[in-house]
């Protein structure tokens, strides 16, 4: 190891580990973040949402996007696999079907960079145990 | 390239105890069974605090917080949650009151309340690798003070950032510094007191082992500010761990440049050595714990000359607390001003507690100062184990006091704990209910200061040895009236007269049982009664001649035969023989034996 003569060196340091130790930091601040649940139950994993969540956790960066990706089990969608669940901050998630890289790399483009909406949305079909009042 | 999960486990004593390290080793062992090694990355992290459910381990980027892991689950934690991205149910934490799982550790009131700054890197990073801490913004400090600021603007900082000593006295370490700076001196010191000695509190030990650069990095920037070049970090031997951290983290910081000479380029140099003390209570004391570190007997003397004047080897010395450095880089990486609007007028920041007792959540926690006793045991504490009732809580270890129901709602600072009859001490805080007697509580203070005191001073000496004596006639029910009178003057008297820290503040619990639990002593005293059946030789067994069938089960099992009776009659106890061992009550299947 070369030592660390100046500030330069250590910020250079810093900013190298910032990048490995960054997935704790915003596990730590969810709210904040995009949160990416790609469904990987058997039908997801068959017709190939690996790939799909293997896109998503070496692209963002590069798009600037401060993202949290994360696995799931099957949603239900099948017919529909890969599916990903998006959930911006303050907005309620929405789930696409047949999420491949390419349209994985759509996604990014438009709904996470400018907000607009792309074909694909797959209706929520189903309430969760926190909407029943 | 960058792993896309990270599992962190608790490498922390109390975990490591309980197989933390199996734990690692398995779950990696699984992820090269499922060729994942490359993508999800195990570190062992310091303490998470939440000791009561240790081993921990926390999954992240889904911050999934599973308790009381073995290591024969680690393969079905990476086939579940890793593979199939399905939690393990069993293992997550459950809600007491809810009765439900709860996967987030945000979403736990252990946590909620908390705020970490000294604990800032406990259980995020690995504490064995400088790397993870520097990307914490470590060392970001100390190069900051080297390249910007002169050492009368870092003290003045420090002064500024209301920090105050978290060693027991609470003295501010701004003004500690501005004293040492100003004698001048061929060579001067900066120690680390990392002898925690206080029963129940093991803070200093914890961030030793999970974040011991933050330590590193503020003796260094102590030195730049005094104009020392050197630093002592003084630490008992019985703290293993906590040492081979330190020892990795100082070579570690030597490698990278960071301790020895000419740091960053800037011409100042700062080295660290550790020394061994044999885990004497009283070597706590700065001026004792000096003596012990010139290899002479650990024994305080009297001040002034303070150290900052003549402290090691007769030369200017600044001691400062374990949890108070951790602090320092955070103050001058944040600023003063944002460290000034945390806590309370007077005591600024926040304090770690160790909770221990007759609590649900036993582990370390880190709350604003002005956070009050309630919130810390109801909220963060979790309440009192099997829904007891409450009775009283000691802060401050054996010089502190015991703080009652009365006091649940003060905040806790240095001066409001100090107000009430107990003082801030380390942090230990140790809770008590229903089944505790405060009487024997005292008892057990001062059996652990009688066999602590150094013997130098007479106060101290004998002081506390009376005091001893005639706490053990109360509870054993030889006391008299006048004997309260008795403990109290006393107790004033070696308040007053006592050498050190440890002897002034040695009869706290005795004063502060007296005043808060006097009906206690008066039952132990006129009724010969211990009201929490907890004095032995205050209580007798008795057999309930109606509920007794006879069995002869107890006769069979008591070790001294002092159960006579014959069989299917009911069964007498020769309260002559008996002593009280509590067999007979746990053999009788007929809840015919009682203490009365």
């Amino acid at each position: 190891m070369d030592k660390i003569k100046t500030l330069a060196d250590l910020k250079k340091i810093r900013d190298h580990v910032q990048a490995k130790i960054d997935l704790r930091e915003k596990s730590e601040n969810t709210e904040n973040m995009v949160q990416i649940k790609v469904a990987m139950g058997t039908c997801g994993i068959s017709v190939g949402s690996k790939e799909t969540m293997a896109w998503f956790l070496d692209h963002l960066e590069e798009n600037g996007i401060r993202a949290v990706v994360t696995q799931t089990g099957c949603m239900g969608y099948c017919s529909y696999e890969p599916t990903v669940e998006i959930t911006k901050p303050g907005k309620e998630p929405i789930v696409f079907g047949h999420v491949t890289p390419k349209k994985a790399e759509e996604i990014t483009q438009k709904y996470l960079k400018k907000d607009e909406l792309v074909e694909g949305i797959l209706p929520a079909n189903y309430d969760t145990i926190e909407g029943i009042k | 390239m960058s792993y896309k999960m990270h599992i962190l486990v608790c490498g922390g004593t109390g975990c490591r105890a309980s197989a933390g390290q199996n734990i690692i080793e398995k779950l990696q062992e699984s992820l090269k069974e499922q060729h994942l090694d490359n993508e999800v990355q195990v570190i062992a992290t310091g303490c998470f605090g939440f000791c009561e459910k240790g081993p921990i381990v926390k999954i992240m980027p889904d911050n999934t917080f599973y308790v009381q892991v073995k290591p024969e689950d680690a393969p079905e934690i990476i086939r579940e949650h890793i593979i199939k991205g399905r939690k393990v149910e069993r293992l997550l934490y459950k809600d007491p009151e809810r009765k439900t799982a709860v996967s987030d550790s945000k979403h736990m009131g252990f946590y909620k309340k908390q705020l970490r700054i000294a604990l800032r890197n406990c259980g995020f990073i690995d504490p064995e690798n400088i790397e993870e801490y520097i990307g914490r913004d470590g060392y970001a400090a100390l190069a900051k003070c080297l390249s910007e600021l002169k050492p009368e603007e870092v003290i003045k900082e420090i002064k500024l950032s209301g920090l105050r000593g978290r060693g027991g006295g609470g003295f501010p370490t701004g003004l500690k510094w501005e004293f040492a700076r100003k004698y001048q001196a061929d060579q001067k010191y900066v120690v680390c007191n990392a002898d925690e000695g206080d029963p129940g509190a093991f803070m200093d030990r914890s961030i030793m082992e999970g974040d011991p650069h933050s330590v590193i990095e503020a003796m260094a920037i102590c030195g730049y500010s005094i104009g020392a070049d050197k630093g002592l970090v003084y630490i008992r031997a019985e703290y293993p761990l906590a040492i081979e951290r330190l020892r990795i983290a100082i070579r570690q910081a030597e490698e990278y440049g960071l301790l020895g000479t000419n740091i960053l380029g800037t011409g100042f140099d700062f080295t660290i050595e550790i020394r061994y003390g044999a885990g004497a209570f009283v070597c706590g004391e700065e001026t004792a714990l000096i003596h012990s570190m010139e290899g002479q007997r650990g024994e305080p003397t009297t001040k002034p000359p303070f150290p900052a004047e003549s402290g090691y080897n007769g030369k200017p010395t600044n001691v400062n607390n374990v949890e108070t450095l951790a602090n320092i880089p955070v103050i001058l990486t944040k600023g003063a001003e944002w460290f000034n609007k945390i806590g309370t007028e007077k005591s600024k920041g926040t304090k770690v507690f160790a909770l221990a007792g007759k609590i649900n959540n036993v582990g370390l926690i880190e709350v604003p100062m002005g956070t009050t006793l309630r919130e810390v045991i109801y909220e963060v504490g979790g309440g009192i184990k099997d829904n007891k009732k409450f009775k009283a809580v000691q802060t401050g270890g054996p010089s502190g006091g015991c703080l009652t129901e009365k006091h649940l709602d003060t905040p806790i600072d240095f001066d409001n704990l100090i107000a009430a009859g107990s003082m801030m001490g380390s942090g230990g805080m140790i809770v008590m209910d229903e089944d505790d007697c405060m009487v024997a509580v005292a008892k057990f203070y001062l059996e652990f200061i009688v066999e602590e005191s150094c013997g130098k001073c007479s106060p101290c000496r004998i002081g506390n040895k009376r005091l001893l004596e005639i706490l053990t006639r109360i509870t054993e029910g030889k006391g008299s009236m006048n004997d309260l009178e008795t403990l109290d003057n006393l107790s004033k008297v070696i308040k007053d007269t006592a050498l050190c820290g440890l002897g002034q503040t040695s009869p706290n619990p005795v004063l502060s049982t007296l005043e808060n639990f006097h009906d206690e002593y008066v039952a132990h005293i006129r009724d010969h009664k211990c009201p929490s059946g907890q004095c032995k030789a205050l209580l007798s067994y008795k057999i309930d001649p109606k509920l007794c069938v006879g069995c002869t089960l107890c006769a069979r099992n008591c070790p001294v035969d002092a159960i006579i009776g014959e069989r299917k009659e009911p069964h007498f106890i020769d309260t002559a023989k008996c002593i009280k061992c509590g067999t007979c009550i746990d053999k009788c299947k007929f809840k015919a034996i009682s203490v009365v």
